[in-house]
């Protein structure tokens, strides 16, 4: 880094220069010790909070995963891999994984796909500028809501008695009311739309910033080239955003693998495990069956499946840098 | 729907569209077709919520539905604000969140400075770690938390709450201050230093001030965090008096079911301290959340 060349100093007295850099010797001096002790000193706090609460509890999660029952338990036993087989023997275990799946890639997906058409929309450059921030605020509106306001709201609307059924059958789309958190062919879709609804404004605000940073000249010599929206969207904008698309599909893809407030208000995993997700899975293991040790292999298997999305993103980053 | 697909694709294009096959006007209702139907999709709920907070519980599920209220009330709100128990949920979620934010900035600050000023041993390990905790779930930490709760006697405290939390707002603090103090020239603060000042003197002297609108911003940012939480407000806590505004919304739900219109008056009060800060800080949510995102 050097920082002598970035912007001139603002203070009325020029700076002695720091003369001849004195030599790095060895990590050993008695300034580097300094130096060292004083970064330490500033980091304390964020170590303390990570080694207590993130250091320690993940040693904890995957020693208790290889326990027999613990918390329940006064001596549990060392019981390997037992946990993680009884696990996988399981066939809601397994739907719940398949599911977990379904749900972030769909999710993913739609949040991707809305986030960039409300993102174009936005950045058309034909509204006025009043106009445009009032529609981009209206569109960001679902993200600032809590998870348990954002289902309790649409269960309100998704009602059979509700609003979106009253709408839909109106418009003669359905003859009878849909029960949609209820019936088990709906409810995961259902709860896939909220989760939709809630997230998309993520990736809007992303690839809106994207947007406003592909240089207009390239639009400007396709135009000269003859080229038509198509030729424009596919060949450029694509192109120019997707470092941001898959650096926050990735993201997206980790939390959504997570996702437990929307799922777990809006249905609990039900009706007959439709809508379970390892998340789910693991909480009720863990809080309604006092299953705490299997509870704790499925969160580190939850945990190794983010690690290995969170490996791939981190080396996405660095080969962008 | 093509007509919305061909403006989007125009749009993408520049403020200045060539004349194509279409004029710049079929664009422009296109685009506003498109835009109002987006905004239906996004807004509705959140009107739905506000209208319903101020009917009566009969009117909600009236069927045909009404859009205004035909009885406008505002006893849902005048309930929940003349009862000490719902207000506690608030007064609960304040204090939580405020302590956060107090306490992330604290920590963020320091080890920002520490990371954007000093080299030390084992610093990329350090990034590193503060960076790949944020893929941790938080379901499987919540087992730990709770023998680790139990067992520092912080089992349904607010404290509790505090502690977890700052270990999702702390890693984005220090990134993001990290950012800020990268960007101010570190001369200014080295000149502290020569005159004879502490490190720490630069630090609170300098840089702080200079940072301010990042500090702001970062501090909007975990307010919000902390505000939403549910998961561990759900399970590290246990009596009425500790739940926060998430948790209490859905005791409250699950056990008056029919009080709707109550429902949506706390949803609406609940949602008012984040919407308020996003209105002011728009700008640099924005940003923060792009820059968080994408550095991470």
């Amino acid at each position: 880094m050097s920082a002598t060349t970035t912007r001139p100093i603002p203070a009325p007295n020029p700076l002695p220069t720091p003369g001849p850099e004195r030599p790095r010797t060895g990590p050993r001096t008695r300034r580097w010790w300094r130096t060292s002790l004083t970064a330490y000193g500033y980091m304390s706090p964020t170590l303390l909070v990570m080694l207590v609460m993130m250091a320690v509890p993940v040693v904890m999660v995957f020693t208790y995963s290889t326990l027999s029952n613990v918390i329940m338990v006064r001596d549990p036993e060392f019981v390997g891999l037992e946990n993680y087989a009884t696990l996988l023997g399981d066939p809601i275990f397994r739907k719940a994984l398949g599911q977990t799946g379904v749900f972030t890639v769909t999710s993913v997906a739609l949040h991707l796909l809305l986030g960039l058409a409300f993102a174009m929309m936005l950045n058309s450059g034909l509204l006025p500028r009043l106009a445009a921030s009032l529609f981009r605020v209206i569109y960001i509106l679902p993200w600032v809501f809590t998870a348990s306001i954002v289902v309790i709201l649409w269960q309100l609307l998704l009602n059979p008695n509700g609003v979106i059924n009253y709408v839909l059958e109106t418009l003669n789309l359905i003859s009878t009311k849909v029960e949609w958190f209820s019936n088990p062919d709906l409810a995961l879709g259902s709860v896939i739309f909220i989760n939709v609804w809630a997230g998309y404004p993520f990736f809007m605000i992303s690839l809106l910033a994207g947007l406003q940073g592909i240089p207009s000249d390239l639009y400007e010599a396709a135009a000269i080239d003859g080229a038509g929206w198509r030729a424009k969207f596919f060949s450029i904008t694509i192109p120019q955003l997707t470092p941001i698309i898959l650096a926050m599909a990735m993201l997206d893809f980790i939390w959504n693998l997570q996702q437990f407030p929307i799922i777990f208000l809006a249905t609990g995993g039900g009706p007959l495990n439709a809508t379970e997700t390892i998340a789910t899975y693991t909480y009720n293991l863990a809080f309604s069956k006092r299953q705490f040790a299997l509870a704790s292999a499925s969160g580190v298997i939850l945990f190794l499946i983010s690690a290995i999305v969170a490996l791939f993103y981190v080396r996405h980053q660095k080969a962008r840098d | 729907m093509t007509a919305i697909a061909t403006s989007r694709g125009r749009s993408a294009t520049t403020g200045r569209p060539s004349t194509g096959r279409r004029s710049k006007a079929a664009q422009k209702v296109g685009l506003w077709i498109g835009l109002s139907l987006g905004a239906l999709f996004a807004g509705f709920p959140a009107l739905w919520m506000l209208l319903s907070s101020i009917k009566p519980n009969t009117e909600i599920f009236q069927y045909p539905p009404t859009f205004l209220p035909d009885t406008f009330t505002l006893n849902a709100y005048t309930g929940i604000l003349t009862n000490p128990e719902k207000l506690r949920f608030f007064t609960n979620s304040y204090t939580v969140a405020l302590t956060v934010v107090a306490l992330t900035l604290f920590a963020g600050i320091m080890a920002g400075y520490a990371l954007s000023r000093f080299q030390f041993p084992l610093k990329s390990l350090v990034n590193t770690v503060v960076i790949s905790v944020q893929a941790v779930p938080p379901i499987t930490l919540l087992i730990p938390y709770f023998g680790l709760v139990v067992w520092l006697k912080l089992y349904d405290t607010l404290w509790a709450l505090i502690l977890t939390y700052m270990v999702a707002t702390i890693p984005y603090a220090i990134l993001m201050m990290t950012g800020y103090f990268n960007t101010i020239p570190k001369e200014l603060d080295e000149a502290v230093k020569v005159d004879g000042g502490s490190s720490l003197r630069a630090l609170w002297q300098v840089l702080v001030p200079a940072a301010r609108p990042g500090i702001v911003s970062v501090g909007a940012y975990t307010f919000m965090v902390a505000w939403n939480e549910f998961l561990f407000a759900l399970t590290l806590t246990q009596s009425r008096s500790n739940r926060t505004v998430p948790v209490g919304i859905q005791l409250l739900m699950g056990e008056h079911s029919f009080q709707w219109s109550e429902m949506m008056a706390m949803s609406v009060l609940g949602s008012v301290p984040v919407l308020v800060l996003f209105l002011f800080f728009q700008r640099q949510f924005v940003s923060g959340m792009t820059a968080g995102a994408v550095k991470a």
